[in-house]
């Protein structure tokens, strides 16, 4: 199903309206595939609502959600060649973690050799293992987010969506994980939308930011641009780096 | 509002909502095919309905009315007291077992109730040989309007007392703590701060034991001792099962349904929980200044509505144990009647689960995928609207089927199909109560991820849910077996030699003038739904790791 010849996993919004109440969001671009882009802006920019139109939590108003070109704006979250690994609740804390992986292959828990094989090799790149019949009550929140991480593995789909899953986590611990990302999505070329806050993580993970304000796309570049200083000047005030002290930067409500 | 924002188009083609449609329908079937039979019947015979609202009709209202407005009166009313005395002595000795016992009549079916009443207050009473001495003349017994007061007051006095206790409980140690700074003294604190606090809850309160008074139909039967004191759900017993008026029975279920419907909607305007029970926090720390004298009294007070309420169930036990156990349990009826009553009600337990998950999954999935504001009636029906199942007692939807099935053959042969199905679609708002927060809760959790993994329909319940509803559903498994194990409603009215469940034998027993064996069922029965109650309540307050 992958297309040998362009990298798979193009992930194209094409003039997605999307909107409750009285927020609106407008979404009209295309990501590289095959890399590595940030997501950021400032809290309530769509953000979240960008990756869940994606995944197919949410379904655009007008416009068309493609990926490698085909048109999903109709279908359900799971027959899109989509992972995502959330901030929280990733797993089900009464399954086991070689169960919550497991999932990712089975959505009944029918596992074959092969499945399992799968299962097992993904915990061991994700170190985790030893730690297969432990439940999520018994692991660190950054195991935690490791087996949401593996379970993507196991899915071997093109994109995977990455919606803050290190926020809650600290500095050392945080940045352990995005070298585990980076690894692990140069071994196996996804596209990879990953929404942040922290500057720093973008810097050291991404290839691409894409810069959301007001529920739009006010700047998309390469991450080289974006903080050689000669960025969009939103995203300089947003990060701070105009010396303008920066308003939004509170950590959205989790 | 990362929570609010998301999931809200996946049940386009969720089955969840296919099952609420299905519990919906089978609500309406056993509800709407009851109306229809009785307007069939009045239809048939409207001379004959329209003759019925004669001058007994409209005794019997007024009665019904009269005794529900009295009952309410002489339970909320000293409920205020005894829950203000409770609240200003939170160290009382023996306080939290006070409460507890309170929940027990709540629990108790409402003919074992009245049998420990009677066996209290009765002409062969334990206070009889009292009573008569004191009187001077032979103690009548309690029958008839003083003692339907006395067996509502006994489950009605303890439940206002939780309830208003709740809503004192509500009131802030800060305003205790400026009260005492104040000086306020009790008549002061009673008039600004406990008052206002309790006027908000009373309306609701008065109304819910106004609503189960109205539809009393048990203990009507059991205490109120003929024509004169009856109302209309006994009233329509009779004229089914005795005088065989299908006429007078559409005319007196109009009437019913016409007075709860009244009673519902001004309950629903005070803002009451028809299901309502009261959940007690553990009472704060207060700064009460108590007088030595308002002390007394309370002490007085809280022990007057413990002596109350403790003695019929004493008496209930007291005389069980009088009673022939081991023989009654070796007799074959017995035997009959309670598997028969253990099949029933683990069928209409097993069923009230079923149709509350239903209506709480459906409800689930028609909330994950409202656009903007909208209500659609399904959404209503699977909500609030479940609840509205309690306007229609049991009687009624008995009634209905019975003169819907007469025609069809022998009615009685429905029996344990009418008492299971009534009795689940009665205890199913009941049990919405457990299991909607725990599935609304794990939906919460996992709704996301669910829909991410493709994991849906039998899978995603095996997996994903039941793990979580395991102990809400056995909860509201256990709360509708005790209901419908202790229900004297839709089989007083199916009830035959054939098909006979222990609260219809006991009623027999009763009738037979065999006392000791009545009051040796009641005390198994009232043993048995307690402690399935109880189950209910720990289940409920366990919480998973």
């Amino acid at each position: 199903m992958n297309q040998a010849a362009s990298k798979a996993g193009a992930v194209r919004l094409d003039a997605v309206a999307f909107g409750y109440g009285e927020v609106l969001f407008r979404f009209d671009t295309a990501f590289p595939a095959g890399a590595i882009t940030a997501v950021m802006g400032p809290s309530g920019s769509g953000k979240s609502t960008l990756l869940n139109l994606v995944a197919g939590f949410e379904t655009p108003q007008s416009g068309r959600v493609l990926i490698d070109g085909v048109d999903m704006t109709a279908t359900p979250p799971a027959e899109r060649p989509v992972s995502m690994v959330f901030q929280e609740n990733n797993l089900f804390s009464h399954l086991s973690v070689e169960k919550n992986v497991g999932l990712g292959r089975s959505p009944s828990l029918k596992l074959g050799p092969a499945d399992r094989q799968a299962v097992w090799a993904a915990l061991e790149r994700t170190g985790l293992a030893g730690k297969e019949r432990r439940l999520p009550r018994e692991l660190s929140g950054g195991e935690r987010q490791r087996v949401a991480l593996a379970r993507a593995l196991v899915r071997e789909q093109p994109v995977l969506l990455l919606d803050e899953p290190f926020a809650s986590l600290g500095p050392a611990l945080r940045h352990d994980m995005l070298d585990l990302v980076a690894d692990l999505q140069a071994e196996r070329g996804m596209t990879t939308l990953f929404v942040t806050h922290h500057p720093e993580d973008a810097r050291r993970l991404a290839g691409h930011v894409v810069f959301l304000e007001d529920g739009r796309i006010a700047a998309a570049g390469t991450a080289d641009d974006f903080f050689a200083g000669t960025g969009p000047e939103a995203f300089r005030r947003y990060i701070g780096l105009d010396g303008d002290r920066s308003r939004d930067v509170a950590r959205k409500p989790t | 509002m990362r929570g609010g924002a998301v999931t809200r188009d996946y049940p386009r083609r969720d089955s969840r909502i296919a099952l609420g449609v299905l519990a919906l329908a089978f609500i309406t079937i056993l509800i709407g095919g009851a109306l229809a039979g009785l307007f069939a019947a009045g239809a048939g015979d409207i001379a004959g309905a329209l003759a019925a609202f004669d001058p007994y009709l409209l005794r019997v209202a007024r009665f019904t009315l009269w005794q529900a407005a009295l009952s309410t009166l002489l339970s909320v009313l000293p409920a205020i007291f005894v829950a203000r005395a409770l609240a200003r002595h939170p160290a009382f000795p023996g306080r939290a077992f006070i409460l507890q016992l309170f929940a027990v009549p709540l629990a108790l079916p409402a003919l074992v109730a009245a049998l420990g009443v009677l066996s209290l207050y009765g002409r062969a009473g334990y206070f009889a040989g009292i009573l008569s001495s004191i009187g001077g003349s032979d103690w009548p017994g309690i029958y008839g309007l003083s003692g339907i007061l006395v067996a509502h007051v006994f489950f009605n006095l303890p439940l206002a007392t939780r309830l208003c206790l709740e809503s004192l409980q509500t009131i802030p140690a800060d305003q205790w703590r400026l009260a005492s700074q104040l000086g306020m003294g009790p008549g002061a604190a009673f008039r600004l701060i406990e008052g206002p606090a309790l006027r908000q809850a009373l309306p609701g309160i008065a109304g819910l034991v106004f609503m189960l008074c109205v539809t009393s139909f048990t203990i009507v039967l059991t205490l109120g001792g003929g024509p004169a004191a009856s109302t209309l759900e006994v009233a329509i017993y009779q004229a089914l099962r005795f005088d065989f008026d299908p006429a007078r029975a559409v005319a007196l279920t109009l009437l019913q349904i016409g007075l709860t419907a009244i009673v519902v909607a001004l309950l629903a305007r005070l803002g009451a929980d028809m299901t309502g029970d009261a959940s007690l926090p553990v009472a704060p720390r207060r700064y009460i200044a108590n007088s030595a004298a308002g002390t007394a009294l309370d002490v007085i007070l809280i022990l007057a509505a413990l002596a109350f309420v403790a003695g019929p169930m004493a008496a209930t036990v007291a005389s069980g144990l009088e009673a022939d156990l081991a023989r009654l349990a070796g007799e074959a009826s017995v035997r009959k009647a309670a598997a028969t009553s253990i099949v029933l009600a683990v069928v209409s337990a097993v069923l009230a689960a079923a149709l509350s998950l239903a209506l709480a999954m459906a409800r689930r999935a028609l909330t994950l995928g409202r656009e903007g504001g909208r209500r659609p009636l399904l959404a209503f029906f699977t909500d609030t609207g479940a609840g509205f199942v309690l306007v229609v007692p049991p009687i009624v939807i008995g009634a209905g089927w019975f003169l819907v099935l007469r025609h069809l053959g022998d009615a009685f042969a429905a029996a344990p199909v009418m008492v299971a199905a009534v009795n689940a679609v009665m205890a199913m708002p009941f049990a919405i109560r457990a299991v909607r927060p725990a599935y609304d809760a794990a939906s919460e959790r996992h709704e996301r991820l669910a829909a991410q993994l493709g994991i849906a329909g039998w899978t995603r319940f095996r997996l994903i849910d039941w793990p979580a509803l395991r102990r809400p559903l056995a909860t509201a498994f256990a709360f509708a077996m005790a209901l419908s194990l202790g229900d004297l409603g839709v089989i007083a009215l199916f009830g035959s030699d054939q098909v006979q469940t222990l609260p219809y034998l006991l009623l027999a027993r009763m009738g037979s003038y065999r006392t000791q064996d009545a009051a040796g069922l009641a005390l198994l029965l009232g043993l048995v739904c307690l402690l399935l109650v109880f189950a209910a309540d720990w289940l409920g307050k366990e919480r998973n790791p």
